[in-house]
């Protein structure tokens, strides 16, 4: 409540409505930033050789990490920022609805069939098969 | 009665007639950001307890009870220790990522807090893109994770971001189609505004069938997004050491920890806001007397309730299912959830332009 106000007397903008965020960011900012200095004060300094190699459990640790990966990983990302961005799509239809009515609907409805059809595609081509 | 509404309004008042607008809009700031803060540390704290003593319960045990009374203090103990431990940063690691994914997944869970109602009257921005905003800025915690395990140059760090990069990024379709469903109902992205269309009952009941599927998928999707039991595979104990943050120790793991926690807070938020009215006491149509005595509970008792009732539900499944394989959870999504909330998105539509809901 007391930032509504406030954005509504500083300036009508749509850039002084997003100033609240703006404010939260540098909070968040400076409170992650404080207990990181803090830790760094407060905690010991004893830093030897083993200590700093990476994990593995115990053993010495062998290797680099950053190998090539299973492609699966990127395939799923890809399928999501096409699916991702239908969602998107629906946002503003979906606030609008009841004034698109009927003919809305259908649009969607068609818009939909075709996202489905796609998908259909992508299960029947395996690209969700995880062997 | 106690309402939250009063306490900001002669707040407001106060500093305005006290000093001049922009320093009272400067001390607003600061007592906001300085809220802000408390709630993130108060939320912590309180879910690392509800979480140990939810899993004692449920595995007939004690759980904590050493430090302070039913071992209340237990996990502010635990934080002062995490305070006072070293803080590494590991030999081949990307030193500046290393330290900068701490922040990123910490700011996308503060952010995400600013939308959110917590009483009537009492919502820190109310802006009319609310769920879109939580939409959008609860993806960015990803890009945090991944950040988390590449930085780490250790295989354990990076096989559990790429899967919590897999799973959380699935999710959110289902958990974005299951959003819009409510937005169909009440035809407003603003938080306020979906509350105010549950004045006269919450949209679970409201909205019939496809509402209460829809809430099932989201509550499914949600404790996937923010890598739970049974979907914890980004950190599955037995298997990865701890996943994206097995090389951050002392603040720096504990931020992790807290961030995961807070979203836990803000998921349920989000769905008790959607589903069950937020701050709106339960009302039932056009019974007047009835509503109100509901109104009699203060509404931030409303939504905390709601809010809790639905983390113990998540904490509830943790202790319940066994977890699942990252084949099997890309299979739940995309095979099940994804084809099921696009037919019941349509099923809501339906619903909706027949004015089949109340």
């Amino acid at each position: 409540m007391i930032f509504m106000e406030v954005s509504s007397a500083a300036a009508n903008t749509t850039v002084a409505n997003y100033l609240p965020i703006v404010i939260q960011f540098i909070f968040a900012a400076g409170f992650v930033g404080t207990t990181m200095v803090a830790t760094h004060l407060l905690g010991p300094k004893l830093q030897t050789k083993k200590k700093l190699q990476a994990f593995e459990s115990g053993i010495k640790s062998v290797g680099n990490a950053r190998q090539p990966f299973a492609v699966k990983y990127f395939l799923t990302a890809i399928l999501f920022v096409l699916f991702d961005v239908e969602v998107i799509f629906l946002y503003p239809w979906a606030v609008n609805f009841m004034e698109l009515g009927w003919q809305g609907v259908i649009t969607m409805g068609l818009f939909m069939g075709l996202l489905l059809a796609g998908f259909v595609y992508i299960v029947k081509s395996g690209a969700l098969d995880w062997e | 009665m106690f309402s939250l509404e009063n306490i900001t309004n002669t707040t407001h008042t106060w500093l305005n007639q006290t000093f001049s607008p922009t320093l009272a809009l400067l001390t607003e700031f600061l007592i906001v950001g300085v809220l802000v803060i408390g709630l993130f540390a108060v939320l912590g704290l309180v879910l690392v307890f509800m979480e140990r003593k939810v899993s004692a319960v449920m595995q007939i045990r004690l759980g904590p009870n050493r430090v302070g009374p039913m071992g209340i203090f237990q996990t502010l103990a635990d934080t002062l220790k995490l305070v006072m431990k070293e803080g590494l940063t590991p030999n081949g690691a990307d030193k500046f990522l290393f330290n900068l994914a701490p922040f990123v997944v910490m700011i996308t869970a503060m952010l995400i807090l600013a939308p959110i109602a917590f009483a009537k009257g009492f919502q820190m921005w109310d802006i009319n893109i609310g769920v879109l905003y939580v939409s959008a800025i609860s993806s960015i915690s990803v890009i945090g994770i991944l950040m988390a395990g590449w930085a780490s140059n250790n295989k354990y760090s990076l096989l559990g971001a790429m899967r919590s990069g897999a799973q959380i990024v699935s999710y959110e379709l289902s958990a974005g189609l299951a959003v819009l469903s409510i937005v169909i109902l009440s035809g407003s992205l603003s938080i306020s505004d979906i509350i105010a269309s549950q004045q006269n009952g919450w949209w679970i009941f409201k909205g019939h069938i496809p509402a209460i599927i829809a809430f099932v998928i989201f509550i499914i999707a949600v404790t996937a997004e923010t890598n739970r039991a049974p979907f914890d595979l980004a950190e599955a104990e037995s298997e990865l050491t701890a996943g994206f943050h097995t090389e951050y120790s002392g603040m720096k793991f504990a931020l992790f920890f807290l961030a995961e926690y807070v979203n836990i807070f803000i998921v349920c938020a989000i769905g008790a806001t959607l589903f069950f009215g937020g701050w709106m006491p339960f009302h039932i149509g056009s019974w007047t007397a009835f509503n109100n005595i509901m109104d009699y509970i203060p509404s931030s008792i409303w939504f905390f309730g709601k809010t809790f009732f639905l983390i113990f539900l998540i904490m509830w499944f943790r202790w319940t299912f066994p977890r699942l394989r990252i084949d099997q959870l890309l299979n739940l999504e995309w095979k099940y959830l994804l084809p099921i909330s696009m037919f019941n998105l349509l099923l809501m539509t339906f619903v909706a332009i027949m004015g089949w809901y109340f």
